[in-house]
């Protein structure tokens, strides 16, 4: 726990310092805020659907932000070396992993955060429930963690940054087209792909619209906790090479 | 101490190392000498844990670098060839971080670190940002970052790579001062460097261990020529080339003298040597009544090993 504690703090200072990470951040926002404008707000709709569309395209945001906050991580250290240090010390690769995953996860939840007063833009022109906006946000926390974990596993296995960040989008890209993809197959495999897809049965009709189902939270975890075990491997994996 | 059993390490299906065994003693200098390619870095990377071997044993201090090495990497500090630095954090930050994931408590760390910026020189840039050092000064970080949790081991690979020849030499003293208290092994391909700095060198080649102990005992286990290159002049101001030749011919263990040449306002002669023996031509020039001007190996003796160790290596693959 400790090794985790000391390069989470490592890591999020290192977002706090770094201008790409606010880059990150302002970006997100800005095109949160324009997609709010131009989509969301457009035209007199109830205000459950303006919330709606709201974390339909936050939801893109959120794994974009999740993405590009983690492709990084690892790779970036594997090309400046500073790798070595980590490696080279008593700490286990679990605590690696952890520490830099909750640093991102921490920064995400940040990022999150900062765009709450759209929410509030709504619920003083409508009537949305505070449960509502909090479902919401916990489920784009979910998926951008997931996002995270999914780029962290990237990082962890190309040498190259910009390599890491094209196969953590491919895969990411993949997840997310399962849904529409698995209609063309067969049952059960097209139940079973469906079901895997990271946005349209988990996030669509779940905490898009406010609604809280512990599978939803399960899978999302799952999937977080599976591509953060394969990066730990992964790196075991390196040692061997 | 530290005890390596048939170390080789293969990446895909080439070997990079090995098999090697050898063994340093507590408080030792160890050099590991060999050209670019020769399983320096992979072998240091092993001792350090960075890197899993293919086969073989290690023991670092009692413990075994298979099974345990996260116990084996409390014991070691290491600077590879590229000091694992932060490029976004300031000194005095990164050497704190560095000594946490080391395993020292934070009052720990604050109560070492004015040792380590003395040792290490890096005082006048504690508050400075990493990314904004100088090569040198970079170099010394990463020293600092392996002596910080006071390591009984430690593991430096070309820790002069890059540095210019005032860089060298200060480098040079700080491994001088680092051999007090730790267990020093280090990796060069310069000669000069590792021959002044070790007390023991470990020759490798093409992935294989060639030659082990003292420069001394090195030198003394080869025994092929040497060449030494003596100076001498004539008082009487006649041509004294039969002379000097007949005197250096004369000399236990010289093998053959070249034709000379004039140089600083005498002759030189390139002997051909089977042994060390400056001491025998000097006395043997004194007592012919010649003026002995300069005496010197042509080649640094370890130069002339290292290239015939190597050399053997070459040959045999």
């Amino acid at each position: 726990m400790r090794a985790i504690s000391i390069i989470y703090r490592r890591e999020l200072g290192a977002y706090l310092r770094s201008p790409f990470a606010w880059v990150i951040a302002a970006l997100c926002l800005l095109v949160d805020g324009i997609l709010f404008q131009g989509y969301v707000m457009s035209g007199e709709q109830l205000s459950a659907i303006v919330l709606e569309r709201f974390f339909y395209f936050s939801s893109g945001v959120s794994i974009g932000a999740g993405i590009l906050l983690s492709f990084r991580l690892i790779s970036e250290e594997r090309q400046t070396h500073s790798l070595v240090l980590l490696n080279t010390s008593p700490v286990r690769d679990t605590e690696i992993v952890l520490g830099k995953f909750f640093a991102a996860l921490t920064f995400l939840l940040v990022l999150l955060l900062l765009s709450f007063y759209m929410p509030l833009l709504i619920k003083v022109n409508g009537k949305i429930t505070f449960m509502q906006v909090a479902v919401g946000y916990l489920g784009l926390w979910l998926i951008g963690a997931a996002a995270l974990a999914i780029g962290l596993f990237a990082s962890s296995l190309a040498r190259n940054q910009l390599v890491a960040g094209v196969a953590a989008l491919v895969m990411v890209i993949l997840m997310v087209f399962l849904f529409p993809f698995a209609k063309k197959l067969d049952s059960p495999v097209r139940e079973v792909l469906q079901e895997m897809d990271l946005w349209w049965i988990h996030f669509q009709t779940g905490f898009m619209r406010g609604v809280l189902n512990l599978k939803d939270v399960i899978y999302y975890v799952a999937v977080t906790y599976f591509f953060l075990l394969l990066a730990v491997k992964t790196l075991e994996a390196k040692r061997w090479q | 101490m530290i005890r390596v059993s048939n170390l080789s390490k293969y990446y895909g299906g080439k070997r990079a190392l090995g098999p090697v065994s050898f063994e340093i003693n507590d408080g030792e200098t160890v050099g590991f000498l060999g050209l670019n390619g020769a399983g320096k870095t992979t072998a240091l990377r092993i001792l350090a844990c960075d890197l899993r071997p293919s086969s073989g044993a290690i023991e670092i201090g009692g413990v075994d670098g298979i099974t345990d090495p996260h116990e084996v990497k409390k014991r070691i500090g290491f600077l590879p060839e590229n000091p694992p630095l932060y490029q976004d954090m300031t000194v005095l930050d990164y050497l704190g971080f560095a000594g946490e994931l080391r395993g020292m408590s934070r009052a720990q760390v604050k109560r070492r670190l004015p040792d380590v910026l003395e040792i290490t020189d890096l005082g006048d840039v504690s508050e400075d940002v990493i990314g904004t050092l100088s090569h040198g000064f970079r170099q010394r970080v990463g020293v600092a970052q392996a002596i910080i949790h006071q390591p009984k081991f430690l593991i430096l690979d070309e820790p002069t790579r890059g540095l210019d020849p005032v860089q060298i030499v200060e480098m040079r003293n700080l491994i001088h001062d680092l051999k007090q208290n730790h267990t020093v092994l280090i990796s060069s391909h310069i000669l000069t460097e590792i021959s002044q700095t070790c007390d023991r060198l470990l020759v490798l080649g093409k992935g294989k261990l060639l030659g082990s102990g003292s420069e001394n005992e090195l030198a003394a286990s080869e025994s092929e020529i040497r060449q030494i290159t003596v100076t001498v002049r004539a008082p009487s101001g006649e041509d004294p080339r039969a002379t000097i030749r007949k005197v250096l011919e004369a000399v236990s263990g010289v093998k053959s003298v070249a034709d000379p040449y004039e140089q600083g306002g005498g002759l030189s002669y390139a002997l051909s040597t089977t042994k060390d023996c400056r001491a025998e031509v000097s006395r043997a020039v004194v007592e012919a009544k010649l003026d002995l001007i300069q005496l010197a190996y042509s080649r640094s003796e370890l130069e002339n090993t290292f290239i015939r160790l190597v050399g053997g290596a070459d040959a045999s693959n």
